[in-house]
């Protein structure tokens, strides 16, 4: 008996001092992770913006609390735990039979009571700060509808339609040009979550939600749709561009640009024409104009195909277009059925619309 | 109506009668025991399944851009997953262990609506085949899907007709809407038993702390599962009916499913909770040798607990966009449930302090719940600070969270309660080596996965995906998630094999080998059908001691 | 045990009475029913005003006064008749207790006879608009439980006339009579929301 106490005890310290160790090791793997300073970060103790940085010092303030609080009761246990250890050769008497004390409970419920206290009043303020931030006239106003599984991106304001790849401004102190966005849902509820520029906001049908960002560093920055939506939720990634000065208007110009009519690649034009291609996509300047998927006119100005799936080169393009299911399965674009030489041929026009 | 029953006693030789004669007398049997260890041993079940299924999806996940499953197969795994274990291992183990223990530690012979009970079961376990079924049944003639692909919550519009096709929504529907029939019916006789059962003596504070949160939790059943209820009627009007209720194109608000789930979704996890804290509140008094420290204030606390967490639900909801008024507020009553359920921490704390603690497996169990539960609530706080919610809501993080609450924390307790109540229940011990490697490769890979869990959400990780792209800093996290798994298969495999081993084997444990202090140790193990011959007067919240100690009863300082 | 057993302590020497358990599960049930109308009605009041197209309520519904009377007197008749049934008089409580059906299955009955004038002449289902879904749902959960209380009280009046109903049975009378009740309490908040506010 005595020895599987022992043991019970020895196997425990094991399991305490492995489990240290592991979080120990766990820290050191996320270390790098933090440090990693690619466009791949979606870390959010890397925030960057207003909205982001506001939590970002709430979330330190919480985590010291909770730390505070970790550390206290953790010492409090294992204190009892080794001090209070039944004893060898101490089978006779039970221990003096305490049954309570109406102070020492009240003692724990004010103190609990006092930091609820706090951190409410904290939360309210940082809840009013980034919820309720009124939108600067110089802001940039962007509609994003969430549909099954891409982003629609409006500028209403400048009359662009895009997906997928948010662009913004850089902002700075002196001036302040954060992005507003109206968030809407075609189909089912989504989620839109830059976890560096923000907190996440639902995207849901028959409701407007609002949310904003205000990045301060020009560069990328990635995302997903954060809320269940069916079979390829997995596959809806975000990518916002933020512009350094004065770019964000060059790429403004290039959007509103008609699509490119190259007369090289007429055959290929014909065939999106001719298919249930136009169904679907638009494309400025022609009679495309379907709105069941991304808006086409400048599609080789985007990075990536897919909502994130791949990255945009001819190459991918190509295994896009022969068969979307093969690269995002279950996806709304069917297996179009065209032979190789129509593949080249779509392709070939498709490259053109930059 | 019970003569079958006491043909086939669980105690001594079995009787050699064929197969299908045991079977009946399981199928028609009423005793609260029977219907207890038939409710415990199909959640078990039910456990093991559902784990095979996360097995699955951690496999899925262990690398990036991993092929194992298609995207659709993922989705209705972990839908089955987490339905299965909320509603036919969760639920069916907390009606198991009410079952089984009420009558006996109130001094009753059965609970007071035995057919009731017997019903109950069979709604439940109705309930998880229709949902098991689904894979078979779905896709059918429509030829659209098996198994349901929506998630556990179901948000709509996801589950409306125009984007769930076929039926596999409507076995989920149905099956939680039978399951849901089973709970009340185990809830009403919990009730009943523990107000107009109890032995002479026993006022309801001299009741065992297990009942009192065996109450608590049923009352809490009636007032949360049929918000759930009523929303899959809904949601199957909707579908049969073409009713508008969750139909965003017909002006029907998405939002309002949300937060009729949520009022139920959100106390149900204290429904799962709380009698985790009941065999908690039993087991560690015992190993301490202690009387639970502040009675009145468990009590009070549980009570208080049962009341807040029903105005707590939207703290799921902090990213639909409520106002900020709304989104306060029920920062602020989440916050305030940490407060009673800090007062139960420090009250278990206070039964050790001053005791003489015994590492026997129950307790074992309870201190790593000690340990663990502390982390659950902390990431708890995390979540229910909005700014911050807006970032761990719908990402790993708060997956780890509510698996680190619901196994860290209830499943602990329920193994500590395995390892208390078998000998009880079997007349046999569970081997304690066999035990010890159960806790000690369990708690291992728990830690392994569901401590590596967090960080991934705190990388930006969303939960529900069936794949990801490296570079994110998520692929190593993902690996040693599911390493831990392999451990805790480990772990359960011990802990089956104990189960099975002991059954024939193991040690006899006599009528009360834990030297504990409730009346159900006052009967044999196992108790005999009528429960008790004699039971012993009650004068104290521990009639035992009362008995074994008369030189210092607990009745003297009430 | 015996020095324990020596000791009679005071609240050991009175009578030990605990609640009828059947009064405890029903008032469980109370809450419950209590708790799932809730939700119907809170669907109701936040739809109210929201169908995208008729008909709308203010055209359509009708104050059903004469069925309300006879549900709520039905309340009154079910009293009278336990009442007799616990001073022994059996043809008293029958004439109550019949009375009760009546007026229960007038209310059905009118019930049913809406439902026919709002969908055969205003062309109004449970999937015309929010309107109808809501309508048709909660009025329909509330006539489910007339339907049950019906179905309980018809079989009593049976049993009664078959004289296999014994004074022993006096709770479980009772308790059909405390749903009821319920039921009644229950067709005051449907008809409040309905008739009264969402018009």
């Amino acid at each position: 008996m005595k020895q599987q106490i022992q043991f019970a005890i020895r196997s425990w310290r094991a399991m305490c001092t492995r489990s240290l160790i592991l979080c120990f090791i766990s820290f050191l793997m996320v270390v790098p992770a933090f440090a990693d300073g690619a466009n791949s970060v979606t870390n959010i103790f890397k925030p960057d913006g207003p909205p982001a940085r506001v939590i970002f010092n709430y979330t330190m303030l919480v985590l010291a609390i909770c730390g505070v609080i970790f550390v206290t009761v953790m010492a409090l246990l294992i204190y009892t735990v080794a001090r209070f250890r039944h004893r060898k050769g101490d089978d006779t008497h039970e221990p003096p039979q305490v049954y309570g004390s109406n102070q020492i409970e009240l003692a724990w419920t004010v103190l609990p009571l006092i930091i609820v206290f706090v951190l409410t009043l904290v939360t309210a303020r940082t809840i009013a700060e980034v919820q309720d931030a009124p939108p600067p006239p110089k802001a940039v106003q962007v509609t994003i509808v969430g549909h099954q599984w891409w982003w629609e991106i409006r500028y209403p304001e400048l009359g662009i339609v895009t997906a997928n790849e948010l662009h913004v401004p850089v902002s700075d102190a002196a001036q302040p040009r954060p992005t507003f966005m109206k968030l809407e849902s075609a189909d089912v509820a989504h989620s839109f979550w830059i976890p560096q520029l923000a907190g996440k906001t639902d995207v849901i049908p028959n409701r407007d939600n609002l949310m904003w960002i205000e990045p301060v560093t020009p560069g990328t920055y990635l995302g997903n749709c954060a809320e269940y939506c069916g079979t390829q939720h997995a596959r809806m990634l975000i990518r916002v561009i933020v512009h350094p000065p004065g770019e964000f208007e060059q790429w403004v110009a290039a959007q509103k640009r008609q699509a490119a009519n190259d007369v090289q690649v007429k055959v290929g034009r014909d065939l999106f024409f001719s298919t249930s291609c136009v169904n679907c996509h638009t494309i400025n300047g022609t009679e495309a104009n379907g709105k069941f998927g991304p808006d086409l006119t400048h599609l080789m100005n985007r990075e990536t195909l897919g909502s994130g799936v791949v990255l945009n080169t001819p190459e991918k393009l190509r295994a896009w277009v022969r068969n979307p299911q093969r690269l995002k399965e279950g996806c709304y674009m069917p297996d179009m059925q065209l032979t190789d030489e129509e593949v080249d041929q779509l392709v070939r026009y498709l490259l053109t619309l930059t | 109506m019970v003569a079958t029953n006491s043909e086939f006693p669980l105690t001594g030789p079995l009787p050699s009668t064929s197969i299908v004669t045991r079977l009946h007398a399981l199928v028609v049997t009423v005793d609260h025991k029977k219907l207890g260890l038939m409710y415990i041993a199909s959640a078990l079940v039910f456990l093991v399944v559902a784990g095979l299924m996360a097995s699955v999806i951690r496999l899925q996940l262990a690398f990036p851009n991993n092929n194992i499953v298609a995207p659709d197969t993922f989705n209705r795994l972990f839908t089955v997953h987490g339905t299965t274990m909320v509603f036919f291992v969760g639920m069916p183990i907390v009606a198991g262990l009410a079952n089984y223990l009420v009558p006996l530690m109130i001094g009753a012979r059965d609970m007071a609506f035995p057919r009731l009970n017997a019903f109950g079961f069979w709604m439940f376990l109705f309930g998880a085949g229709l949902l098991f079924f689904s894979y078979l049944g779905a896709p059918g003639l429509s030829g659209h899907g098996s198994a349901p692909d929506v998630g556990w919550f179901a948000y709509a519009p996801l589950t409306g007709r125009a984007f769930s096709r076929g039926n596999s929504t409507d076995y989920w529907t149905l099956s939680l809407l039978l399951s849901g029939v089973g709970s009340l019916s185990s809830g009403v006789n919990v009730v009943a038993t523990a107000f107009s059962m109890r032995t002479k003596g026993m006022t309801l504070m001299r009741m065992p702390l297990f009942v009192w949160m065996m109450v608590v939790v049923s009352a809490m059943m009636f007032i949360v599962i049929p918000p759930l209820t009523a929303a899959q009627i809904m949601l199957l009007f909707d579908r049969f009916f073409g009713a508008t209720f969750f139909n965003t194109q017909a002006g029907g608000s998405a939002v309002l499913w949300q937060h009729f789930f949520w009022i139920f979704g959100h106390p149900e996890v204290y429904v799962l909770m709380i009698p985790g804290f009941a065999c908690v509140s039993e087991i560690i008094p015992v190993f301490s040798r202690k009387p639970i420290f502040g009675y009145p204030a468990m009590v009070g606390a549980t009570t208080m607990i049962a009341f807040v967490s029903m105005s707590v639900w939207a703290h799921h909801m902090f990213t639909v966009g409520m106002t900020s008024v709304g989104n306060t507020f029920f920062a602020v009553s989440t916050m305030l449930v940490s407060v009673p359920t800090g007062i139960k921490i420090f009250n278990w704390l206070g039964t050790m302090y001053g005791g003489k603690i015994r590492f026997e497996l129950p307790m074992l169990c309870c201190i790593a719940f000690l340990f663990q539960f502390l982390i659950a609530g902390l990431t708890g706080i995390m979540l229910g600070a909005v700014p911050f919610d807006w970032h761990l809501t719908d990402s790993y993080f708060v997956v780890a969270h509510f698996h680190y609450v619901l196994i860290g924390g209830m499943l602990f307790c329920i193994f500590g309660g395995i390892y208390y109540w078998f000998p009880k229940a079997t007349g046999r011990m569970l081997n304690k080596t066999l035990g010890l490697w159960h806790v000690a490769l369990f708690f291992i890979g728990f830690h392994l996965t569901f401590d590596t869990m967090h960080i991934p959400g705190l990388l930006g990780m969303p939960r529900r995906i069936y794949t990801y792209d490296p570079g994110r800093g998520w692929e190593i996290l993902n690996l040693i998630t599911s390493i831990g798994v392999l451990f805790q298969i480990a772990g359960i495999a011990c802990l089956a094999w104990n189960i099975l081993r002991s059954l024939r084997k193991g040690e006899q444990a006599g009528d009360d080998p834990w030297d504990a202090w409730t009346l159900e140790w006052a009967t044999t193990s196992p108790p005999p059908e009528y429960n008790f011959e004699t039971v012993p007067l009650v004068r104290s919240a521990r009639p035992l001691w009362d008995l074994k100690h008369p030189e210092d009863p607990d009745w003297k300082y009430e | 045990m015996t020095n324990a057993d020596a000791l009679i302590l005071p609240d050991e020497s009175g009578a030990w009475t605990l609640p009828s358990r059947r009064k405890v599960a029903l008032t469980c049930l109370f809450v419950t029913e209590s708790s799932m109308f809730t939700i119907f009605v809170v669907a109701y009041l936040f739809y109210v005003g929201k169908s995208l197209i008729g008909p709308y309520p203010a055209d359509v519904l009708e104050t059903p006064i004469v069925s309300t009377i006879c549900l709520l007197s039905s309340s009154v008749t079910i009293l009278l008749a336990e009442r007799a049934f616990h001073r022994e008089s059996i043809g008293s409580f029958r004439a109550w207790w019949a009375l009760t059906v009546l007026l229960g299955a007038i209310f059905l009955g009118s019930t049913a006879a809406e439902w026919k004038r709002l969908i055969v002449n205003q062309h109004l289902t449970i999937s015309t608009n929010l309107f109808g879904t809501t309508f048709y749902s909660l009025v329909g959960l509330h006539a489910s439980h007339v339907v049950v209380g019906l179905i309980l009280l018809t079989l009593v009046l049976v049993l009664s006339l078959r004289k296999s109903i014994r004074p022993a049975d006096g709770e479980r009378i009772q308790m059909i009579s405390w749903y009821w009740h319920f039921v009644d309490v229950v067709w005051v908040v449907v008809f409040s929301v309905v008739y009264v506010i969402g018009r």
